[in-house]
């Protein structure tokens, strides 16, 4: 193991790896650490959706840039990452929900976003297969440059090119302790050595919350358990990703043909929990064969969890913290660290690299939480 | 003459042996990137013939730890029947 870097990043997830690659790129010396191996917890868990319509401007704003990011990656890290973009439609159900998703598609409209209302019929055009009257559908909402990836992929194609730019990777590899002095971190220490270095990025997911206590630091943040599956294999049916926000529904057809989705459920309680719950089962194959009857011949194959790292407001918390200088947050993605990744990898690197701040970045920071008045992101699903 | 490993994405064991060699030498990542054991039969045909592969090749014995989580169902059940379950919880 090495005896110092510029910037330790602690988590081999998507954003971790993202990261990673970003500040090699910029001739930064990195570390990575990952408890287990690459992708190992919520990236490797996750429903591999890439999502711009958000009720919040931040989320927008890092959406659109990250994709277009994403519709260059393959290129850029020299690796297929699988990108397709086949749209997200968002089922609209009531008339409240019509008048939220009028004044979201406004904004999203406002800054620069492809989205458009649907009526009832033109659903089926987008997606055959779903049944207007089973999901009480009175419209809905699509923007067809939304899409999917790979995350395992995208995970392990930005550890590899951060890796040619001459960042180390250490898998396997349990962080111990993070040292400091005054208002600076002087060393992380890990289970297989120590590594001197003044910045240190918290790309954990869950598990952010106890890196950022070994500091003296509390995060918001709260662990949920998320609930999944995958069907058999069909031929190719329908490109876009359906979700409701009123049903907390969410599924489409990923490459290889099997229908992946999810949806939570109603007794679900903070913690580390990760056992598959019989009452998954039961919410997801009623409300799936309501929204598409024709998938109840089809099988269900498997069913795993993965954790949503949840912030009181949404939204991710990102950026430097105010009591200790050069530890960076990148956790709390509420259910969307993949999707953001790209941008927010880039922007968390401009910060580090060359002092660089945002907006996005001033707006999301863990101060925010302070005030009691922070922008909720409402469009959740999962 | 191929050896296929995984019958449901038909991995063979020459693409294994290529995945080692690039550095997935995880069990758990050698599932995410080649699909084994995601098809419909869960891991029950290849999961034993990868475990002997990766500990043939590199040398190392395989902790029981790092094996996949079992994922339900243990076979395949359709949505319908999912579905049609008619129990429900009191209160």
């Amino acid at each position: 193991m090495k005896k110092k870097a510029d910037v330790v990043v602690i988590g081999g997830g998507v954003n971790g790896c993202a990261i990673a690659y970003n500040l090699a790129k910029k001739g930064l010396d990195v570390a990575l650490i990952e408890k287990k191996y690459l992708s190992s917890g919520a990236t490797g868990c996750c429903g591999a959706g890439i999502r711009q319509q958000w009720s919040t401007k931040e989320n927008v704003e890092l959406a659109i840039k990250s994709v277009k990011i994403f519709e260059k990656l393959s290129d850029e890290l020299k690796e297929d990452i699988e990108f397709r973009q086949g749209g997200y439609l968002i089922i609209i159900h009531n008339d409240k929900e019509m008048e939220q998703a009028k004044e979201n598609v406004r904004m999203q409209k406002s800054l620069g976003l492809t989205v458009d209302i649907l009526q009832p019929d033109q659903i089926i055009d987008i997606v055959s297969i779903l049944d207007i009257k089973g999901m009480k559908a009175i419209g809905a909402t699509f923007c067809p440059k939304d899409g999917h990836a790979n995350p395992f992929k995208t995970t392990f194609a930005y550890a590899k090119a951060a890796k040619s730019f001459g960042a180390s990777v250490y898998t396997h590899t349990k962080v111990t302790g993070i040292q400091t002095e005054k208002k600076s971190i002087t060393e992380v220490n890990t289970d297989k050595g120590k590594i001197k270095t003044s910045i240190v990025v918290n790309s954990a997911g869950v598990w952010s919350k106890q890196i950022a206590e070994m500091v003296g630091i509390t995060l918001p943040n709260k662990p949920y358990r998320k609930e999944i599956m995958a069907t058999e294999r069909l031929k190719p049916i329908f490109d876009a990703m359906v979700i409701s926000f009123k049903d907390g529904i969410y599924f489409s057809q990923q490459k290889e043909g099997q229908i992946v989705g999810g949806i939570p459920i109603p007794e679900e309680i903070s913690g580390y929990h990760t056992a598959p719950t019989v009452s998954f089962l039961e919410h997801m194959s009623k409300t799936l064969t309501s929204y598409a009857p024709c998938l109840k011949h089809v099988n269900l194959l498997r069913h795993w969890t993965g954790f949503y790292d949840v912030t009181p407001d949404a939204r991710p918390i990102l950026g430097e913290v105010e009591k200790l200088n050069g530890f960076i947050q990148c956790n709390g993605f509420s259910g969307h660290g993949f999707m953001l990744c790209p941008m927010v990898a880039r922007i968390l690197t401009d910060y580090i690299a060359d002092n660089k701040s945002t907006q996005i970045l001033e707006k999301l920071n863990l101060e925010r939480f302070k005030g009691k008045n922070f922008d909720k992101e409402v469009y959740i699903v999962g | 003459m191929k050896k296929i490993v995984c019958r449901c994405e038909d991995i063979t064991e020459e693409d294994i042996i290529k995945a080692i060699d690039e550095g997935y030498t995880d069990l758990e990542e050698l599932r995410k990137k080649l699909r084994i054991g995601m098809g419909p039969c869960q891991g029950r045909v290849c999961i034993q013939l990868v475990i002997r592969i990766i500990e043939d090749y590199t040398g190392k014995k395989l902790s029981k730890v790092s094996y996949p989580n079992p994922r339900p169902p243990i076979i395949p059940v359709s949505l319908g029947t999912l579905a049609s379950d008619k129990h429900e919880k009191k209160g």
